[in-house]
């Protein structure tokens, strides 16, 4: 079996003085696809947002314990953060695609990551958005202004800009909360088709969804990881109470 | 009774919003009525591009374009000074400084935006003057780069406050969206934040502008007030402000002095209109 992605051990965060994780330890294995799932407010978001230090913007938020990316402790001091986030990409819950065109999403990606040639651009744009299974619906119409796509064509653009940059890793946090049953099952194809070659962790608390995209699933109580395994084996013989109560839809 | 009541009081508002209008119609009939009659004497053309300002020489010369491209020459150099600094200060305050560092720089931003134009006038006589000449060895510090550094003063908090509020009101989320991709934060600031609160900084530029072009006080007491064409950033000029201010007083009412001050604060009304139409289009944009 290969090695694990993130090695996480005994993880905690806060924000000032409230602690939101409480201890967690959980394996991210390679090429597969890790649901986090749990009520609101339990720190899924808090637990994704820490992988790639996005949370370090939040002003009082501090996190201790391990977290290892492919062997190197990504909260010590001498981790590039500006390079860690290129390698692990982020698509948040609320699309957030830049008030620029189409093209210029992804192009000033590529500008910032120092690419400068027209036609190198050119070729990732499209590519990038055929990856992301959004070229046929918007090549005719590049130079539109992003904002006024559709929610789920704005997420595929988000997820195609996140692409451009060729991550290891792909952090969802609840992408498609936002988006209506036919966007959610593209987007949701999309994660299917890009398992292949990524890692990715998807936070959800769509149940449904966890099972039909997840390889692994992980189940968040209260800031606890309360169990973790194969997705199968957590939608139907859990082991904690706490678990089988919360998928059968008994709280949360 | 109680429709009664509500009656009287719509009724109120109504008159006081009207009464509003029509004294701002008022004084623009006014302007128009003692400053049009200066048409009589000088066509437009010769009004407004004459090179001569001798409102009291027989006959009277009455050219401003001394005037206005004083007025264009101290306004133009206090953009250049305010703008970058203003933005960059903008940036700053929004961005970069820490919690207490920005609260002490907000409230020195007031501050300085609370100091009364005389007062501002009077320090920069005392102080910038004299530097000014020891620095570029001038016959007098009273010169349009005087005014520029001045006024700089006088537009950066309207610039600052504005567009910090405009990089300030940039959606989290894009910032969030550019540092999840692996941009610095100069490069989040420089390619995302900016062009997203660029019609808001605009106005904010327009607005500080606006500021600069009809203050008077302080122009009239550094800028020399020489009304002769400018030749460079080194010499006296004066400004459409200061003239009215400064010869008012002495302009026999209903001569023609007194109407071509009149046709002044004209032009001076129809250039702030402008510079506010255009930052309100800029604001609105943003909405
Ligand atoms: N920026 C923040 N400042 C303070 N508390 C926060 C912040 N963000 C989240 N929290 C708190 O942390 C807890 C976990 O939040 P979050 O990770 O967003 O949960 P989830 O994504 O599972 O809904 C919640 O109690 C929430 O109120
Ligand atoms: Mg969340």
């Amino acid at each position: 079996m290969q090695n694990p992605t993130f090695e996480i051990k005994a993880m905690r965060a806060s924000y000032g003085a409230k602690e939101v994780l409480k201890g967690i330890d959980i394996n991210i294995l390679s090429n597969s696809v890790t649901a986090i799932i749990g009520p609101s407010g339990c720190g899924k978001s808090t637990f994704i947002r820490s992988l790639n230090r996005i949370n370090d913007l939040i002003p009082n938020f501090h996190a201790s314990g391990d977290i290892l990316y492919r062997g190197e402790d990504i909260y010590s001091g001498d981790v590039d953060v500006v390079d860690l986030r290129r390698r692990i990409g982020m698509v948040f819950q609320k699309p957030n695609p830049f008030p620029k065109s189409i093209y210029d999403n992804i192009a000033y990606v590529l500008r910032v990551h120092g690419f400068d040639m027209r036609e190198m651009i050119d070729e990732i744009v499209e590519k990038s958005l055929r990856k992301a299974a959004l070229w046929d619906e918007v090549k005719d119409n590049l130079k539109q202004n992003a904002l006024t796509l559709s929610g789920g064509q704005q997420q595929r653009l988000c997820i195609a800009r996140t692409l451009a940059i060729e991550p290891e890793v792909l952090l969802f946090d609840e992408p498609c909360s936002a988006l209506d049953p036919i966007s959610t099952a593209k987007v949701e194809e999309l994660i299917h088709q890009l398992k292949q070659n990524y890692t990715i962790v998807i936070v959800t608390h769509n149940m449904q969804q966890a099972a039909r995209v997840s390889d692994h699933s992980a189940f968040f109580l209260m800031g606890e990881l309360i169990e973790f395994g194969k997705t199968q084996d957590i939608f139907t013989k859990p082991v904690d109470a706490r678990t089988e109560a919360y998928i059968t839809g008994r709280f949360g | 009774m109680r429709k009664f009541k509500e009656f009287i009081i719509e009724k109120l508002i109504l008159i006081c919003g009207i009464a509003s209008i029509f004294f701002v119609a008022l004084i623009f009939l006014f302007l128009l009525k003692e400053g049009l009659a200066v048409f009589n004497i000088v066509s437009p053309f010769q009004f407004l591009f004459g090179k001569s300002w001798y409102p009291i020489s027989d006959p009277p010369q009455l050219g401003i374009l001394p005037l206005i491209l004083g007025s264009l020459l101290v306004t133009l150099g206090a953009a250049i000074i305010s703008i970058p600094i203003g933005v960059g200060c903008a940036i700053y305050i929004a961005e970069v400084a820490p919690l207490k560092i920005k609260e002490v720089l907000k409230a020195g931003i007031e501050l300085l935006a609370a100091i009364p134009s005389v007062v501002l006038g009077f320090i920069g006589m005392v102080t910038l003057v004299p530097l000014v000449k020891n620095i570029f060895h001038l016959p007098t510090g009273l010169t349009a780069l005087s005014g520029s550094i001045m006024l700089a003063f006088m537009a950066m908090p309207t610039i600052v406050s504005i567009a910090e509020d405009a990089l300030y009101s940039v959606p989290k989320n894009y910032k969030e969206g550019a540092f999840a991709l692996g941009a610095t934060h100069w490069q989040t600031i420089y390619r995302v934040m900016l062009p997203a609160a660029s019609s808001g900084i605009l106005a904010a530029v327009m607005l500080g502008i606006g500021r600069v072009i009809g203050e008077t006080m302080a122009v009239m007491m550094i800028t020399g007030n020489a009304a002769v064409l400018p030749q460079s950033i080194f010499v006296p000029v004066r400004t459409l402000t200061a003239t009215i201010a400064a010869e008012m007083g002495e302009a026999v009412v209903g001569g023609e002095h007194y109407f071509a001050l009149f046709a002044i604060g004209i032009v001076l009304f129809i250039i702030s209109f402008a510079i506010n139409v255009t930052a309100d289009f800029f604001l609105h944009k943003r909405q």
